[in-house]
């Protein structure tokens, strides 16, 4: 069996070190927030987690396309691990999320689009791994998976615009939208821990789905062998 | 021309052998409608819908009795075809596979309509509520179009599932938010007789919604019964 590749050790390694960095930019070394206080530092990684979801789920949706185009089980495999990695880092978020909500909104959770967006995300990708647990027939479970995500990632644009379609509450941080909504103002250490934060979690992102479509593959091949056995 | 006609009929053909057996036996849409007036029934403790909060209310208790009702044709619909092996005499059909899921669509539209035709006159009769408006009708119209769409595909996915009894609901509930959320909205609208302009975006939104949605289905259906 092949032993992990240096350049994923390397990978794996530089992801610990660029999160300790982070941890600290957005800890200690961005400026305290005006209005919000410490709290508002968890902003930094509830963004990038909130991001690296996001990566996750265009992911699973465009691997779910090129699967179905190719029928290529390889692409199934990528498809998985990005649905896997997209649940877990939007569940971050939305914890995240709350801890912050809580003193600044004086709720855990309120009904606003990207909330809610990320919790039908969170069922829809629940939905999807059980679906696919039902399923024997690799072939077909792949086909399934893909087809769901299709459908998935094509409804859960328009559920967050129709949310949208009432108020929201939830801070625009980057991009200019009028109106009465709140805006987190940022200076020059907080857009350092903020950018430094989303690139940190892009390489994580990586680091994890390489480490996860390996693991895939080494379960597939587990499973040829097991069927060798038996024979 | 003709290619075309071979396909309407073979879509006509599959809706009608639904209908009319369903006709002969009444199990599906006795169990929707005795299911429906018990979700009804349900609710009206639940919620104790009294005049005052029935205005405000019933357009969800409406949408969710169709929806649960719904779940319950569209598993069992499917269902018949796959325990009896009649979906692999479906597919021998020398006819394109995405006529299966047109006929299957539109039939289960059928019924859901048949039971939100009975389903409404009760409503109104129960809690004195006057349903039978134009605008009203057209979003259950177009809100049903795009529950069917959807949920015709993933029934079709889930009866394939092991756990397919229980799967159903818990692939579909999560992707019809859209449809939920504009098809109460506007009902709602209609109820509450908010000027039209407030109404017309959720309308609009059910429309793409239905088109998107029967698109993608057309499209993908082949995968899902493919063996």
């Amino acid at each position: 069996m092949k032993t992990k590749p240096t350049a994923l050790k390397s990978l794996d390694v530089l992801s610990l070190i660029l999160l300790a960095i982070a941890t600290y930019l957005a800890l200690v070394f961005a400026p305290t927030e005006k209005v919000m206080g410490e709290v508002q530092r968890v902003f930094y990684f509830h963004v990038a987690t909130a991001w690296v979801g996001l990566l996750g789920f265009v992911a699973a949706g465009v691997t779910g396309v090129i699967y179905l185009k190719t029928q290529n089980l390889k692409w199934d495999l990528i498809e998985e691990a990005a649905v896997e990695i997209s649940l877990v880092f939007f569940f971050i978020a939305i914890v995240l999320g709350s801890i912050w909500a809580r003193p600044i909104w004086n709720t855990w959770w309120t009904w606003d689009p990207r909330l809610t967006s990320a919790s039908i995300v969170e069922l829809i990708y629940l939905a999807y791994l059980m679906l696919r647990q039902g399923i024997d027939d690799p072939d077909r479970r792949a086909r399934f998976g893909a087809v769901y995500t299709l459908v998935g990632a094509i409804s859960v644009p328009i559920t967050f615009l129709s949310i949208r379609m009432f108020r929201t509450i939830h801070p625009i941080v980057i991009g200019t939208q009028g109106g009465t909504q709140e805006k987190i103002g940022m200076t020059g250490d907080m857009k350092i821990a903020f950018f430094f934060a989303l690139f940190t979690f892009t390489v994580i992102f990586i680091d994890l789905f390489w480490n996860r479509i390996r693991l895939g593959q080494l379960e597939q091949k587990v499973e040829q062998l097991k069927l060798k056995v038996m024979e | 021309m003709k290619k075309k006609n071979s396909y309407l009929r073979a879509i006509g053909a599959i809706a009608w052998k639904d209908l009319a057996a369903e006709l002969r036996s009444r199990e599906l849409l006795s169990a929707m409608l005795v299911f429906s007036l018990l979700v009804i029934l349900i609710f009206n403790f639940a919620l104790e819908l009294d005049a005052k909060t029935r205005n405000s209310v019933t357009a969800g208790v409406l949408w969710v009795t169709f929806v649960f009702a719904g779940t319950l044709g569209l598993n069992r619909s499917m269902a018949i075809e796959k325990d009896r092996g009649c979906l692999d005499g479906l597919l021998l059909a020398p006819v394109d596979r995405s006529a299966i899921y047109f006929g299957k669509a539109i039939s289960n539209l059928a019924f859901m309509f048949i039971v939100e035709i009975i389903i409404l006159p009760a409503y109104s009769f129960l809690y004195n509520i006057n349903l039978f408006q134009p605008g009203l009708l057209f979003v259950i119209f177009l809100g049903s179009i795009g529950y069917t769409a959807v949920g015709t595909l993933l029934s079709a996915m889930s009866v394939q599932t092991r756990t397919r009894d229980v799967m159903l609901p818990i692939l579909l509930f999560p992707v019809i938010v859209p449809v939920l959320i504009a098809a109460v909205k506007a009902s709602g609208g209609y109820l509450q007789k908010l000027p039209f302009d407030q109404i017309l975006p959720w309308i609009n939104l059910l429309i793409v919604y239905d088109i998107i949605f029967i698109a993608i289905s057309f499209m993908v259906f082949d995968y899902v019964v493919e063996e």
